[in-house]
């Protein structure tokens, strides 16, 4: 068995993972990215619609162009990767095992290791939509690859479920090459992607939204023959005689993305509700020594978001690998942060007292869209700590925030930290 | 040529007859309309290997159940498929259930079921199966109740016969059958095949087979069963959990797989339409709700995929052996519950039928019943997969990520005797596409090995057969048709 030692190995060679590797290398400490696709470059590479880099660059880019950025930045640096490797399991002593097919099985001791594995398409099984099970149902991801990848179409006519960002940018994608999107269909009352889509992807090629509506069945014995749509309540329970039949030979799905931790969760790191590891303000899961970035951690909307957060993540690391690796860590005390009204979660989870004195980057979505609001956060004696106005909010833009607790005067016993996005009260309102 | 044996139906039944015959010095063949095997009522089969206390006395199938049962231990042996006793519980919610319970267990041991015990010491009954409702009152605990995977089950017996030279014809569906002068002429769409002896095991196409010949005695219903399947890892569970049986079924169980998912289902459905599979808003609610009974904590948000899987009900509700007026026409049909622990039993039936027709068994020289276990990535020390990974390097390119499934694990799925010539196919020998992404990230890389393997076009790739193709053609190929079409001149 070949054995490898590093200071920092990346798991997942995606935009999150180089990014994350060039931090390291920047800091002359060894790292090594192991990447399981044929390729570095990660689902960035199958999204050749612009929109990439505002952020980062200033500059508007495809997927392949921003990433590719990366991409000769790490080779510059000569940052190693190994290509086509799996890793099948990492143990809290940071020793990863790793297979590929020119070395068969490798151990990797790491001294810290950063997790950038991505995350996955939710599928038809997990939204129990009934019906037959034919040829023509795939998530938009796959469809995605199939079409910018390897260059095939999957189908003719398509009906889209989930009004997620890739399934808009595929319905735009499909149209393109001459095949007809009858309709992307959003069980919530507004689209789930974000807005620049619904209108680039959407609008400007009068392809329907058809909100408050899902899939109720699926239609075709070989090969799907349509489906049919139902309009839904408020809790989701479809109104019975709204049926409609849609005819298409095609079903994608757009409904969600889960961050892929089996890893993670086998080698005992705490799993939060929303598919993410549970992570410190330092991005470090409940193992010592071991961070999260990108959509691993959280799903993010912008690459440019996930970028900046394996950048965090890789400081983090080279901090841990210089100054904390291979000393006593007492037991951390630490701050819980909890997801209160209209907010989906928060990251990060933790916040470790002895940090208080840091600028400290919060993270987190909403529920449900809204207008005119105040983002409060509240400690365990329900004392404000910080408040902030909002115009608007809307689940698929997550909200970013910088906060230094110190300076907002937090007590440094209070145990958890709440926020939560209420409607504002109506004397503020005027003061818009 | 002329077979001493024709076989009609890939399921199960039909391999494993196949697989027993394969012993004797007898030329058979096996004749199956689909792209695969075991893709009938086979398929969705709750894979639960019965005790045999269940069905009543006067039914034959209670007897081949309680003989089949014990015929596994071997069988697992010497085929090398996924199989283990875990045991199983019938689970009485309310006090008077536990006379019927009594009864059950009083019976079956008088046939020969081993181990049944009814247990009423609630600590004892969550001990062994702490996800059990806390409602319970009793329990018949059925220890020799085990766990087999219904398709790797029939593929292995159809590796196995293919191994001591039976023959295996996919795409195969009879359309005509003619018996003259004791032959049998088997028309199917792709070809003729002649046979003295004529093995009807069609499932839910039996009584039509069995028409055919002009025999027409029975009726075989679909009766639709809807499933939902739990990631690994959502719940753990012990044992297989049963309500008290109604007279249709043995009702909604909770169960856990070989592959530690865990499913509910199946409910019971009459139904007209043989091809239907498809699940229902109702039925899904129906079998959630059912399996909460036993199961409060069901992970209902940690589904993977709903299923429905038809069974082949007979009229009689019995199974039907016969050796029929027609000479040489064996009837195996209505084979549902427990057909799938009376397998290797009914196959035995069946030689005693070849028998009595004066079909000569004589016990082949060089038969093997012994199919090797198929090597899993997931079964090697790490030590041992370094040294097949440098043997071999596919044994290093992981294509399925949820279920770690390596690409020789694929390329020797596709390979092996009656293997996999689609995606489906690949799916349900070693697994890519099970797992909690349901082939979201594997397929292109499993559509990409099936087309060098079989030397097929991307295109030309099925899900499960003809009129499934995944893809449906290259990029611009509409644009480029439509500029041809004239559309836009």
């Amino acid at each position: 068995m070949k054995k490898y030692e590093v200071d920092v190995a990346v798991i997942g060679g995606g935009s999150a993972g180089i990014a994350a590797a060039i931090v390291v290398k920047k800091a002359e400490l060894d790292v090594l990215i192991l990447e399981r696709d044929k390729e570095i470059g990660g689902i960035t590479l199958q999204c050749i619609h612009n929109g990439f880099g505002l952020h980062e660059f200033e500059e508007e880019l495809t997927g392949p162009e921003y990433v590719q950025r990366f991409i000769n930045q790490a080779k510059d640096l000569n940052i190693p990767y190994k290509l086509d490797t799996m890793v099948i399991e990492f143990t809290p002593d940071k020793t990863i095992y790793a297979v590929n097919n020119k070395e068969g099985l490798i151990e990797i001791k790491a001294k810290a290791i950063i997790l950038a594995m991505g995350c996955r398409e939710k599928t038809r099984g997990a939204i129990n939509i009934p019906g037959f099970r034919p040829a023509g149902i795939l998530t938009a991801g796959q469809a995605q690859r199939f079409v910018n990848i390897e260059g095939y179409l999957p189908g003719r006519t398509y009906v889209i479920l989930g009004s997620g960002d890739i399934g808009m940018i595929m319905a735009r994608r499909l149209t393109w090459e001459g095949c007809q999107v009858k309709a992307v269909v959003e069980i919530q009352p507004y689209v789930s992607g974000l807005i620049r889509n619904e209108v680039q992807c959407l609008e400007d090629y009068g392809i329907p939204l058809i909100t408050s509506y899902t899939v109720t069945k699926i239609h075709g014995k070989e090969r799907v023959q349509g489906v049919t749509v139902s309009k839904v309540d408020r809790n989701f329970d479809r109104v019975i005689g709204s049926e409609k039949f849609i005819e298409c030979d095609t079903l994608l799905l757009s409904v969600g993305l889960i961050p892929e931790n089996e890893l993670t969760r086998e080698a005992g790191a705490k799993i939060s509700v929303m598919g993410g590891p549970v992570v410190d303000n330092n991005l470090e899961t409940t193992i010592d020594g071991v961070f999260a970035c990108g959509n691993v951690l959280q799903v993010h909307d912008l690459v440019d978001l996930v970028t900046a957060e394996a950048k965090r993540a890789g400081l983090n690391a080279i901090e841990y690998v210089k100054e904390k690796y291979g000393k006593e860590i007492g037991k951390k005390t630490q701050i819980k942060c909890t997801a209160g009204e209209n907010v989906n979660y928060i990251k990060p989870d933790l916040i470790n007292n002895a940090d208080l004195e840091r600028d400290i980057i919060f993270t987190f979505r909403v529920k449900r869209p809204d207008r005119r609001l105040l983002i409060q956060f509240k400690d365990d004696k329900n004392k404000i700590v910080y408040k902030r106005k909002k115009i608007y909010v809307i689940p698929s833009e997550m909200i970013e925030l910088k906060l230094n607790l110190r300076e907002q005067q937090i007590d440094p016993d209070c145990k958890s930290l709440e926020v939560e996005v209420i409607p504002r009260p109506e004397v503020l309102i005027e003061e818009d | 040529m002329i077979y001493d044996v024709i076989i009609i139906g890939g399921g199960v039944t039909g391999c494993s007859i196949a697989r027993t015959l394969s012993k004797y010095n007898l030329d058979i063949c096996l004749l199956e309309k689909e792209a695969e095997i075991a893709v009938g009522t086979t398929k969705a089969n709750s894979g639960v290997i019965h005790a045999g206390y269940a069905s009543p006395r006067d039914y034959i199938k209670r007897h081949l159940c309680i003989g089949g049962n014990k015929m596994y231990t071997q069988a697992a042996e010497e085929l090398n498929f996924p199989f283990k006793r875990i045991g199983s519980f019938v689970v009485a919610l309310e006090d008077n259930q536990i006379k019927q319970l009594e009864e059950e267990r009083k019976k079956g041991t008088e046939d020969g079921v081993p181990g049944l015990e009814v247990i009423l010491d609630k600590k004892k009954i969550k001990q062994m199966e702490p996800n059990l409702t806390d409602e319970v009152v009793g329990v018949l605990h059925a220890p020799s109740a085990g766990l087999a995977s219904p398709y790797e089950l029939t593929f292995a017996l159809a590796e196995n016969a293919v191994m001591n030279g039976a023959k295996f014809f996919r795409n195969h569906e009879v359309v005509k059958i003619k018996h003259q002068d004791y032959v049998f002429t088997v028309r199917t769409f792709a070809g003729e095949f002649q046979g003295r002896n004529l093995i009807n095991a069609s499932g839910l196409y039996a009584a039509r087979i069995s028409r055919m010949l002009g025999l027409d005695y029975f009726s075989i219903m679909p009766r639709k069963g809807e499933y939902i399947l739990f990631d690994r890892n959502a719940i753990q569970l012990n044992k297989i959990l049963f309500p008290i049986p109604t007279k249709v079924s043995k009702g909604i169980l909770v169960c856990p797989t070989l592959h530690g998912n865990t499913f509910v289902g199946p409910n019971a459905q009459n139904i007209t339409d043989r091809e239907n599979i498809s699940t229902t808003t109702a039925g899904l609610k129906e079998i959630l709700e059912g399996g909460m009974k036993l199961v409060p904590n069901i992970p209902a948000r940690s589904s993977i995929r709903n299923f429905a899987g038809l069974r082949a009900v007979p009229d009689t509700y019995d199974f039907i052996i016969d050796n029929t007026d027609v000479y040489g026409f064996i009837n195996v049909a209505g084979i549902l519950s427990p057909g799938l622990t009376a397998t290797f039993a009914i196959a035995e039936k069946v030689v005693e039928f070849l028998e009595l027709l004066g079909v000569e068994l004589k016990v082949k020289e060089d038969y093997n019943p012994i199919r090797p276990k198929p090597e899993r990535f997931k079964d090697f020390t790490k030590e041992e997969l370094d040294i097949k990974i440098k043997e071999d390097p596919a044994w290093g390119r992981i294509i399925c990520r949820c279920e770690t499934i390596p690409e020789k694990e694929i390329i020797n799925a596709i390979h092996a005797p009656v293997g996999a010539n689609t995606v489906d196919g690949v799916k349900f020998r070693c697994r890519p596409g099970m797992g909690r992404c349901q082939g979201g990230f594997c397929r292109p890389r499993v559509i990409e090995i099936l087309s060098r393997e079989l030397n097929k076009k991307y295109e030309e790739i099925t899900k499960s057969g003809e009129d499934t193709n995944i893809l449906m053609g290259k990029t611009k190929d509409f644009l480029l048709k439509r500029e041809r079409g004239g559309a836009r001149k």
